[in-house]
């Protein structure tokens, strides 16, 4: 007997049942539906994560912050620590050969009340003002859209210039003007604390990749969007979703100046002596290679305690923790969503291998008739698996059908939270085990069908 | 050589400690173009008799020639796909598959033995028209007589042109005017020279064939065979038969 009149009447014998194999199918379409469901889930949440993590230096990046808080056995010498020093930048220049790009750089927040950006009356919500070198662009992956980067002589002359976030343009110029063109502000005006800077550069704007092809999409047909906002995550209990968008948020919100201008012009609070211990809010670097992050970490230790004259008062920042956050917690999630679409898949399995059983026992003479004119057990056997997978299929593609709509409902209610992202592959796996499952359940009562006897089936009154 | 070779074939069932010999030392040849009845009483051993010869199940022992093969020790594959090329069953109670049509019914034979869609609904539409049921090919079997039925289990097990045709008690279902009618029909196909065999505890019925094997407790116990005995087929009696159950 052939495959294709083996499925045919395999399908024949299901519609003839349509509404118990309906009902049997349930327990598959929502196993399928739920796996398709539970991973496009993760799966948004793990690009987002995972593009937040290279949006904010990646793994090769290392962050030497100041720290106050001294270990117990140096604490009486805590006055002698005066943090992060542009000496130490220089000393990591000349003597930590593993790590390259090492910048300094002093950041002023805007909520903290010393800093004002503003321009016209208009003043920016939240900023954060980085007096630092060009180098830091490369190390906190910043994108350069407009205009250009200041230069060493900026630098050196202390040149009030500086470079914008997209959301700096938005608080201060607005994104689109009438026309609908976006605005870029090069060359205009801005105040920080009162003080003009010209605005040389623009980055482009940070947003994971779902949000830009929404935006894209929304503009495509002529609207906006509103958008997503970090809070809303946290709010809804996403703490990593809500710290992955607040990456975004936060570099979009950057106003980068060189260090000299910030020394020179912004610190009111700096008795102006040599820049050189002036105390810096970080120091930034590259390491060449992720292999190399324990190593080039004890390095850049060996160094500071030198210029630090063996006083612990700085840490290291790197990006390791959160990268195995994301992963243990995407683990995680994927594991609790399997397990609940393999409950599913289990019961649609039994609820299968149980109609199976049923149809057979109605079917025990079509069986014996079967064999008197020459099927053989296998016929027998192939015709029961195939119409077992035939439903599970069946409920496969149904399932597979309904997890958009279950996807979007979901992604509905929780609104400004990671968006669901779904892919082929995961359909396909979910249509895989859909066939395993129906493969699985169909076996006992195929093998069973096939070895009932045809006498004993004939006499069947 | 015969086409059916049987050499002291017995079969025993244990029920509960007890032995049953449904088949207690038959041998019996049957040549091809034969018109055969097996009658005895119910339980005498008919059935077990024709499943074996039909290759529906094996034999305790003793050993069967059919066609040159040697089946009683054949393989559940070999067995399979003897009885779809060289034997056609009907049965008492029809045995068409409800929710098949009368050709779909016709054509499963040859599904199991891989014939194209095409050469299937040809040659079932052929079987058919040869039993007169061509204008019933798309009913389902519970839209038809009884009589048509089993006509269209006919059409079935001529379908792929079997060397031996096996009917167990095929009239025992039907009016008697629509059992003469498919006597008739199995008369007309020995007439055309195929192998019947037809199992009945009905003597009457019995009196259709020329030869006739009595069965009692699983053992031949009565043979009339014109070849033996030299004798007429008695054709006469099944005038009789006839003309007895028409009026
Ligand atoms: N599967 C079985 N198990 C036990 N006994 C059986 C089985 N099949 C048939 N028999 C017994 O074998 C004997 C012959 O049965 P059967 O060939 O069906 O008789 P008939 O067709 O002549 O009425 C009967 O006594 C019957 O009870
Ligand atoms: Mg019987």
């Amino acid at each position: 007997m052939n495959l294709g009149s083996i499925i045919e009447s395999g399908f024949k014998e299901i519609w003839a049942h349509w509404f118990r194999s309906l009902l049997t199918m349930f327990g598959i379409i929502l196993g399928v539906a739920s796996l398709v469901t539970m991973s496009s889930f993760v799966k948004g949440k793990e690009n987002l994560l995972k593009d937040s993590l290279a949006e904010s230096g990646g793994l090769e990046r290392i962050v030497v912050d100041d720290n106050d808080d001294l270990p117990d056995y140096q604490k009486h010498l805590e006055d002698e620590a005066n943090g992060m020093t542009l000496k130490d930048v220089y000393a990591l220049q000349k003597n930590a050969p593993l790590v390259y790009n090492v910048t300094p750089v002093i950041e002023k927040r805007s909520y903290r009340g010393s800093l004002r950006v503003s321009r016209k009356g208009k003043r920016v919500r939240y900023a954060s003002v980085k007096g630092t070198w060009p180098s830091l662009l490369e190390i906190e992956e910043h994108e350069l859209e407009h205009g250009r980067v200041f230069s060493d002589m900026d630098d050196l002359l202390a040149n009030p210039v500086c470079i914008i976030g997209t959301q700096i343009r938005n608080d201060l110029f607005g994104e689109y003007d009438n026309q609908g063109e976006e605005i870029i502000p090069i060359g205009e005006k801005i105040m920080i604390n009162y003080i003009p800077f010209k605005i040389i550069g623009m980055f482009k704007q940070y947003m994971s990749e779902e949000d830009r092809k929404k935006k894209e999409e929304a503009r495509a047909a002529g609207q906006t969007v509103a958008r997503r906002d970090f809070r809303a995550a946290y709010m809804s209990g996403d703490r990593q979703s809500g710290t992955a968008m607040r990456i975004y948020s936060m570099k979009n919100s950057t106003v980068m100046i060189p260090i000299n201008t910030l020394v020179s012009k912004l610190d009111s609070d700096y008795d102006r002596g040599s820049n050189m211990d002036r105390s810096l809010s970080k120091v930034a670097m590259n390491i060449y290679d992720v292999s190399t992050l324990e190593k080039s970490l004890q390095q850049v230790r060996n160094v500071l305690m030198q210029t630090h004259k063996g006083l612990e008062d700085f840490e290291f920042e790197t990006q390791e923790g959160f990268a195995g956050d994301i992963n243990l917690s995407i683990q995680n999630e994927r594991i609790s969503g399997m397990f609940i679409a393999g409950i599913c898949l289990l019961v649609g399995g039994i609820g299968i291998i149980n109609i199976m059983l049923s149809s057979i026992s109605e079917r025990v003479r079509e069986i014996g008739i079967r064999k008197s004119i020459g099927a053989t057990n296998m016929d027998v056997f192939l015709q029961i698996l195939t119409e077992s997978i035939v439903i599970a299929v069946a409920g496969g593609l149904a399932g597979i059908m309904l997890s958009p709509i279950l996807v979007n409902t979901l992604a509905s209610f929780a609104d400004g939270t990671t968006p669901p992202v779904m892919t082929a592959f995961a359909m396909a796996v979910a249509f895989g085990f859909s066939v395993i499952t129906g493969s699985l359940a169909g076996l006992f009562p195929a093998i069973k069908a096939a070895k009932l006897d045809p006498i004993q089936a004939l006499r069947y009154d | 050589m015969p086409l059916l070779e049987l050499r002291d074939i017995h079969k025993t069932y244990h029920l509960g400690g007890e032995t049953i010999r449904a088949l207690d030392g038959v041998s019996l040849d049957i040549d091809s173009g034969e018109f055969i009845s097996i009658i005895g009483p119910s339980g005498s051993g008919k059935s077990t008799l024709m499943h074996i010869l039909g290759c529906l199940d094996t034999p305790t022992s003793g050993t069967i020639n059919l066609d040159g093969m040697m089946i009683h020790d054949a393989s559940a594959r070999q067995l399979a796909a003897i009885r779809n090329k060289k034997i056609g069953f009907v049965f008492q109670f029809f045995n068409l598959l409800p929710k098949l049509t009368v050709r779909q019914n016709v054509e499963l034979p040859m599904i199991y033995s891989g014939l194209s869609g095409k050469e299937r609904r040809e040659r079932a539409m052929n079987s058919l028209s040869s039993v007169n049921m061509e204008d019933r090919s798309k009913h389902r079997p519970s839209q038809l007589s009884g009589g048509q039925q089993q006509r269209a289990a006919i059409a079935r097990a001529l379908v792929n042109d079997p060397r031996i045709i096996f009917a167990d008690e095929p009239t025992g279902n039907l009016d008697s005017n629509t059992g003469v009618l498919i006597l008739e029909m199995f008369d007309k196909l020995h007439q055309e020279g195929r192998t019947v065999m037809l199992v009945t505890h009905d003597p009457e019925i019995a009196a259709v064939t020329p030869r006739r094997i009595e069965i009692r407790d699983g053992k031949i116990a009565n043979e009339i065979d014109p070849k033996l005995a030299g004798e007429v087929p008695k054709f006469d009696q099944f005038k009789d038969v006839k003309s007895k159950k028409l009026t």
